[in-house]
C-alpha cells in the first residue's frame, strides 16, 4: 500500500523509482543484518551472551561470503551490475575486494577471540563496531559516485577510530586513537575539499560522468584548470593518509603500537586496502585521462613510501612499529603501478590487476605476522624485536610460521610474496616509459634493503640463545582460535606463492572497460 | 550568477581550518577549524550546485553535514578519554610514543 500511494504525488515531480538489485545487495545487506543481530542478542541475553559473541560474529562473516559466491557464480563478474545511474557498480574488481574484506575480518575476529575475552572488554560493542567497519570497506567496492565513497569512507573509519582507543584506561591507547582520529578527520576534510572542486568542474558526482566531462577528457584536449589539479591532488592526498603512504604515514606507527594488537592487524590490512580500492576506483575510473595531474603525484608518494618506509623500519626495536613502516614501505610497491596507468588502457588493467593481486597476497601474509605477535606477546608480554631471540629453540612450530611470513614479505619463494612484487614489476615494465623503469629500478633497490630487516628478525629467531622473557616454561600454547587463524594465513601464503593463479583467476579483471 | 565570491569565501574558510589545525594546541580548538573546512566544504558544494544547476551538490552538502556530526561525537569522546586520562586536552603533551 504505502509505495502505491506515494508512487502518483512522486511521479507528478518526476522522480522514478530506481532500479533496486536485491542480489547484488545481498552481501552489504547480510553484514547488516549480523550487526543487527548480534545487537537484539547483546540487548536479551547482556552478559550470558558474552560467550557467544564472538562466535556469532565469526560465523555471520562466514555467511557474507555465501551471497558474495552466488553473485560470481551468476556471472556479475563478467556482466557488471549497475544501479543508481552508474553509482553502485558490482563487477568482478568489486566482488574479489568485498571477499577479501569479509576473509581479513574473519581472521580479525579469530585474533580478537581470547584477547577480548582475556582483556576483560566490552566483546558486543567490539564486534559490533569491526562490523560496521567491514560494511564501510564492502560499500566501498562497490562505490563509483563521490558521495558514496565518501559516505563508505567515513563508516569504516568512524569505527576504527573508537576501536584503536579501545583500551580506555591505557594512556598509549587514548594517544593511538587521537593520532588516528585528529589525522583521519583533517585528511578526509581535505579530501572533501578536493571533491567539491571535482564536482565544480565536472558538474556531476558519478564517476563515469566525471570521467566523460570536458575538463577532465583528454580527447577534448584540455589543459587542467587550476580547480581539477587542485582537486585530483587533494583527493588523493585524502587516500595517501589512509594508506599510510609517505609523508602522510605519520600516524601510523604510533597508533599500531598503541592500538589492541588485533585491531592493528584490522588496519594494516583491511583499512589499508579500502584506501587502495577507492583510490583505484578514482584514478582509473574518475580521472584516468588526467595522468598528467595524477601521475606524477602518485609516482612520488610510492618512491618516497618505499624508500622512507625501509630506511625507517631498519632503525625499529619494537616489533609493531617495525611492521607499520613495512607496511608504509609495501604501501609504496601498491602505488606504483597506479602511477603509470594512465600511459594506455592495456596498461591500466594491468595496473589494477597487480594492485589487487598485491593486496590479497599483502592481507594474508600481514594478518598472519600480526598472529604470531600476538602468540609471542601472551608469553614475553613485550614487543621488543630482542624478545624474538632463540624463538626456534623455545617454539619450533611458531619460529618456521613466522619465517615464512617473513619471507613472504620480504618476497623469497615459495611464499607468495615474491609473486605480489614480480606483478608490481610486470606492470611497471608494460608501461615501458622512463619514469617507469626509474620507478621499477627503485623498487628493486628497496626490495633487497627490505631483507635486511626481515632477515634480521628470522636470523635472531633461528641463530641467538633465547631471550629471558621467553622464559623457560616450554612450549607456548596457542589457542584454538589463533591456531586456526595461523593455519588460514599460512595456507593462503603458500598457496599463492606455489600456485600463483589462486589470485591471478580473480584479479585478472578491468575498471576501464565496467566503466564504459 | 556571483559564483566567485562564494569560492573566495570558501577558499579563506579553508585555509583558516587548515592554519588552525596545524597551528593550535588544544584538541577542541582543532576539533573547530577541522569544522571549518568542512564548512568551506558545504559553501562550495552549494554555489557550485547551485551554478550547474544540479541537486547533487545540495544532496552532498546534507552527507557532509550529518557525517561531520557523527564525527565530532567521536572526536569529542576520545578528547574526553585524555582529559580522564591526563586531566589536559593539549594535544602536544601526548607524545608517548616516538620514533
Amino acid at each position: 500500500m504505502t509505495f502505491g500511494a506515494l508512487a502518483a504525488p512522486l511521479g507528478a515531480l518526476g522522480f522514478v523509482r530506481p532500479h533496486l538489485d536485491w542480489h547484488a545487495l545481498a552481501p552489504e545487506l547480510t553484514l547488516l543484518g549480523v550487526g543487527a543481530l548480534l545487537t537484539c542478542l547483546d540487548i536479551a541475553l547482556a552478559e550470558r551472551g558474552r560467550t557467544i559473541t564472538s562466535a556469532m560474529a565469526g560465523l555471520g562473516l562466514l555467511g557474507v561470503l555465501v551471497p558474495i559466491i552466488t553473485l560470481a557464480v551468476a556471472g556479475a563478474a563478467t556482466e557488471p551490475r549497475v544501479m543508481f545511474d552508474g553509482a553502485y557498480v558490482v563487477d568482478g574488481y568489486a566482488l574479489i575486494l568485498k571477499a577479501l574484506f569479509v576473509a581479513s575480518g574473519y581472521v580479525v575476529v579469530l585474533l580478537s577471540m581470547n584477547y577480548v575475552a582475556e582483556g576483560d572488554y566490552w566483546e558486543n560493542e567490539y564486534y559490533g563496531l569491526v562490523l560496521a567497519s567491514l560494511l564501510g570497506m564492502v560499500v566501498m567496492a562497490s562505490a563509483r559516485d563521490l558521495i558514496s565513497i565518501f559516505v563508505a569512507l567515513e563508516l569504516l573509519s568512524i569505527p576504527a577510530y573508537l576501536l584503536a582507543a579501545w583500551r580506555k584506561r591505557d594512556l598509549r591507547s587514548t594517544e593511538a586513537g587521537l593520532k588516528y582520529f585528529l589525522m583521519g578527520v583533517f585528511a578526509s576534510a581535505i579530501m572533501l575539499y578536493g571533491m567539491s572542486l571535482l564536482f565544480g568542474a565536472s558538474g556531476s558526482t558519478v564517476l563515469a560522468d566525471i570521467a566523460a566531462a570536458a575538463p577532465l577528457d583528454r580527447a577534448a584536449e584540455s589543459v587542467p584548470s587550476a580547480a581539477i589539479t587542485v582537486g585530483v591532488i587533494f583527493v588523493i592526498v585524502g587516500f595517501a593518509f589512509k594508506v599510510s603512504a609517505f609523508p602522510f604515514h605519520t600516524w601510523a606507527p604510533d597508533t599500531y603500537e598503541g592500538a589492541p594488537t588485533p585491531i592493528t592487524a584490522f588496519l594494516s590490512v583491511a583499512s589499508k586496502t579500502a584506501g587502495f580500492v577507492a583510490l583505484g576506483s578514482l584514478v582509473l575510473v574518475g580521472f584516468w585521462e588526467r595522468d598528467d595531474v595524477y601521475g606524477p603525484a602518485l609516482w612520488f608518494l610510492a618512491a618516497a613510501s618505499m624508500t622512507a618506509g625501509n630506511l625507517m623500519a631498519l632503525r625499529q626495536r619494537n616489533i609493531v612499529r617495525l611492521m607499520a613502516y613495512s607496511g608504509i614501505a609495501q604501501a609504496g610497491f601498491m602505488l606504483a603501478p597506479l602511477a603509470v596507468a594512465g600511459e594506455s588502457a592495456a596498461v591500466a588493467d594491468e595496473a589494477v590487476s597487480a594492485v589487487l593481486t598485491y593486496l590479497v597476497i599483502y592481507a594474508a601474509m600481514n594478518l598472519g605476522v600480526f598472529a604470531v605477535i600476538m602468540v609471542v606477546a601472551r608469553r614475553t608480554g613485550t614487543g621488543e624485536v630482542a624478545s624474538y631471540n632463540g624463538l626456534f629453540k623455545v617454539s619450533p612450530g611458531m619460529a618456521v610460521v613466522m619465517t615464512v611470513f617473513l619471507a613472504s614479505l620480504a618476497g623469497i619463494p615459495p611464499a607468495g610474496g615474491w609473486y605480489a612484487k614480480f606483478a608490481v614489476f610486470g606492470a611497471l615494465v608494460s608501461a615501458d616509459n622512463p619514469a617507469a623503469y626509474v620507478l621499477a629500478g627503485l623498487a628493486a633497490v628497496n626490495a633487497v634493503i627490505a631483507v635486511g630487516y626481515y632477515g634480521k628478525i628470522a636470523a635472531r629467531m633461528w641463530f641467538e640463545s633465547p631471550a629471558e622473557e621467553l622464559g623457560d616454561a616450554g612450549r607456548i600454547a596457542v589457542p584454538f582460535s589463533l591456531r586456526s587463524a595461523l593455519a588460514l594465513t599460512v595456507a593462503a601464503t603458500l598457496a599463492f606463492g606455489v600456485v600463483p593463479a589462486t589470485v591471478t583467476h580473480f584479479t585478472e579483471v578491468s575498471l576501464l572497460a565496467a566503466a564504459g | 550568477m556571483l559564483l566567485n565570491q562564494f569560492l573566495i569565501l570558501s577558499a579563506v574558510l579553508f585555509a583558516i581550518g587548515v592554519y588552525g589545525v596545524l597551528a593550535r594546541r588544544n584538541g577542541v580548538l582543532v576539533l573547530m577549524s577541522i569544522e571549518l573546512i568542512l564548512n568551506a566544504v558545504n559553501i562550495n558544494l552549494v554555489a557550485f550546485g547551485s551554478y550547474v544547476s544540479s541537486v547533487s551538490g545540495e544532496v552532498f552538502a546534507l552527507f557532509v553535514i550529518t557525517v561531520a556530526a557523527a564525527e565530532v561525537g567521536v572526536g569529542l569522546a576520545i578528547l574526553l578519554l585524555l582529559y580522564r586520562n591526563r586531566r589536559s586536552v593539549d594535544l602536544s603533551e601526548a607524545d608517548l610514543m616516538k620514533g
